[in-house]
């Protein structure tokens, strides 16, 4: 019998070793990935699979006017992807993504979701930020069967079988902001103002229709084009009007211009006079506006920064230590850091890369390990997840004050709203 | 609408919509004031333009990170030394721009209109690229912040006030250069009759030059100022090009008084429609008259009498 020579091991052998070093890991996820199976069994659908590698896309504007937000997204869902890798894979195999820009342009985004589809044949895709992009590339993932997991809290009013929405659902962030302001604040009348699309509108209509069902008032609903950046005359009519919430769904640049003219106005919003809540700020917003301005404003979320459970500390360190000390880390960017490892657990529950399996597979997937705490894969595709509120403090960060008991059931379709 | 106020109340809220509408003005008589003079003195069409105030904001930022960091004591009065820089890095900017690229399309305005978009786009990533995608907030000295308190219910924003100061100072100082000023008369010569003006020997080139250079330097001092009021990010510059366009082009392009009359006119109407009905409708309607008196006043408000 020859002795066997000094080498390094085997192949297999070495896919053992590196699954016994994932192995503690790996327990805490349940499903073991070690023991891959062959490619023909995983994938019977054509994708970008190999003994030991599979691809997917990650799809974001990293150029134009929306790379100030998904920049954000882009850097959790490779920060996940390298976490995923580091345990061993998804059954054995290394996750390689593709990424694309979509430019803020939304006939790019379907173009390059095309792309990674029928080219690339990703086994899934991360991306999309804007509703609008979303809607751009949702006949495409639809005709060539794709699976896209996608960020960003929305209007709600969608249900794909080839999309899971990581982000909260109109009702789950608005609900719970405006019984809370109710509730713990005393609020009776609220003011609603938006940026002019489709998200403020929808989810001004469903805070006005739950503020009116509590038999409360809404003293004024306004909207001012995306970009606007002179808030003078609204300010004047909410002084005139004295509403006791402001309830706000400003986006983007528009923002910084409101925060501060509020300020200057002479509007402390520390006071809670009115009290300001709103559901579109988050950390990645504040450093536009800068921390003094936006002190005491309060946010409906179902993330922050600064949760304070052992998941979330592990996950802003390791943000942190991948993309740089001076990151922030807003509701959207933990959300596209779900993607990730949601797919990986709806692959190894279904024992296949096939996009019909993890469709299957989906509802009813956990993740003990979100950063937001604990989540669960609904029937219609949206995660079950808790709301918070927090008030922003001058550094930048919020506190946060509120938290809902139970999972908000996601609920895209809200009652009233055709 | 209103009887549910007292009048005391309704004195206060017209007093701020007053002067809301004249903060607007301002920032419009700063935006348009540098696309002014080189759209209208010119005849280019710079779409570049916010890009050049956004390099201002940029500057701004710039310096007043460094006094922080640096110079503590004097953060105070940081705003002042931002506000020349921006005027000279955007002007230098505006200089080698012309240089390099404007002068080469003077008889060819459709061209000048794609290279300057061009221009903008190239502008707009390299701030992504080295800013960061991320908008930058830029801190303000304490006492540019909060109101003065007239009343318990009128309250004026010192850094509205503080913007207004500069849009008059911009445009008086404007005034004197281009009307008071041989430079300024050189200028003048030059939009009137190109030929006639070179053949008395003025430099034209130069005059070009600078003129372009002194919009984008005013571009920039805009932007500076802006910073109070606005965000600062890559495509920030974006928000202000089409108010900017409809003052400089209703105003009548050649007239810098029109300009202003212009924007008194857009910021008022804006205004005052803005307290009546929603932010959108305000805007919708102040563009369907906007294009009622161009249809009527295809030059704009003032246009320049000259023989063609």
């Amino acid at each position: 019998m020859k002795t066997p020579k000094h080498s390094l091991p085997s192949r297999p052998r070495r896919r053992l070793l590196a699954g016994l070093l994932a192995l503690p890991a790996v327990l805490a996820l349940s499903t073991p990935s070690f023991a891959a199976p062959p490619t023909s069994e995983v994938n019977t659908s054509g994708l970008a699979v190999t003994e030991d590698t599979v691809k997917v896309g990650i799809l974001h504007s990293i150029t134009g006017t929306m790379a100030i937000s998904e920049i954000g997204s882009v850097q959790a869902e490779k920060l996940a992807i390298e976490q995923i890798n580091a345990q061993g894979g998804v059954l054995g195999r290394q996750i390689e993504y593709v990424q694309e820009d979509g430019a803020s342009d939304w006939p790019t985004f379907a173009e390059k979701a095309r792309k990674l589809l029928r080219q690339d044949d990703v086994a899934a895709i991360f991306g999309c930020w804007t509703s609008a992009s979303r809607k751009a590339v949702l006949p495409v993932i639809e005709q060539f069967n794709g699976m896209l997991y996608y960020p960003t809290f929305y209007e709600g009013l969608e249900q794909s079988p080839n999309v899971i929405y990581t982000g909260q659902e109109a009702t789950q962030q608005i609900l719970a902001g405006i019984d809370w302001a109710v509730k713990e604040k005393g609020a009776k009348t609220f003011y609603l103002l938006g940026s002019d699309y489709i998200w403020p509108r929808t989810s001004n209509k469903i805070a006005r229709i739950h503020i009116e069902k509590k038999g409360l008032k809404v003293v004024g609903e306004e909207y001012y084009p995306l970009g606007h950046t002179q808030f003078n005359s609204v300010i004047n009519k909410i002084k005139l009007r004295k509403p006791d919430v402001i309830f706000a769904s400003v986006v983007g640049g528009s923002n910084v211009a409101f925060y501060k003219q509020m300020k200057a106005a002479g509007v402390d919003l520390t006071e809670e006079d009115p009290l300001l809540l709103t559901i579109s700020v988050t950390e990645d917003e504040i450093r536009g506006i800068g921390g003094e301005n936006v002190e005491g404003v309060y946010a409906s979320m179902k993330y922050f920064q600064s949760l304070d459970n052992p998941n979330n500390k592990e996950f802003v360190a390791a943000f942190k230590e991948r993309w740089g000390d001076d990151m922030v880390i807003g509701d959207v960017t933990q959300a596209a850091y779900l993607g990730p490892w949601l797919w990986k657990a709806a692959v190894e529950k279904a024992g296949s890369f096939d996009v019909d399996k993890i469709r299957e597979a989906s509802p009813g997937i956990e993740f003990k390990k979100a950063p937001e705490g604990y989540v669960r894969i609904h029937e219609n595709h949206h995660l079950w997840s808790k709301t918070r509120i927090g008030v922003a403090q001058t550094n930048g960060q919020y506190k946060v004050v509120h938290e809902t008991k139970d999972l908000m059931e996601p609920d895209p379709f809200p009652e009233g709203y055709k | 609408m209103f009887a549910d106020y007292s009048s005391t109340e309704l004195m206060s809220i017209f007093a701020m919509q007053g002067f809301a509408g004249l903060s607007l003005f301002s920032v419009f008589v700063l935006m348009a004031m540098g696309l002014a003079i080189i759209f209208g003195q010119m005849g280019v069409i710079n779409m570049a333009h916010g890009e050049f105030m956004i390099l201002g904001a940029y500057t701004t930022y710039l310096t007043s990170q460094f006094f922080q960091n640096l110079m503590p004591e004097l953060f105070a009065a940081s705003f002042f030394f931002a506000m020349v820089l921006a005027f000279l890095v955007s002007g230098a900017l505006g200089a080698f721009v012309e240089w390099a690229m404007v002068r080469h399309l003077y008889r060819r305005p459709l061209d000048t209109l794609l290279a300057t978009w061009g221009l903008s786009l190239i502008l707009q990533q390299a701030y992504r690229s080295i800013f960061g995608a991320r908008e930058v907030g830029v801190d303000l000295p304490d006492w540019m912040m909060g109101a003065f308190n007239v009343t318990d219910f009128v309250q004026l924003p010192i850094n509205g006030l503080f913007v207004m100061v500069i849009a008059l100072s911009i445009a008086l100082a404007v005034y004197l250069l281009m009307y008071r000023s041989g430079w300024g008369k050189k200028v003048r010569a030059v939009v009137q009759n190109r030929p006639m003006a070179e053949a008395v020997g003025i430099n034209t080139a130069g005059v070009d030059r600078a003129t372009f250079a002194l919009g984008c330097g005013i571009a920039g001092v805009a932007g500076s100022a802006f910073t109070m009021i606005g965000s600062t990010g890559p495509s920030s510059g974006q928000a202000y090009i089409v108010d900017t366009f409809l003052v400089v082009v209703f105003g009548g392009a050649q007239s810098l008084v029109g300009t202003i009359i212009s924007a008194f006119g857009i910021s008022q109407a804006q205004s005052t429609m803005e307290f009546f009905l929603s932010g959108s409708m305000a805007k919708v309607l102040t563009l369907l008259v906007v294009v009622g008196i161009l249809m009527l006043r295809p030059e704009g408000l003032m246009a320049l009498k000259v023989r063609r």
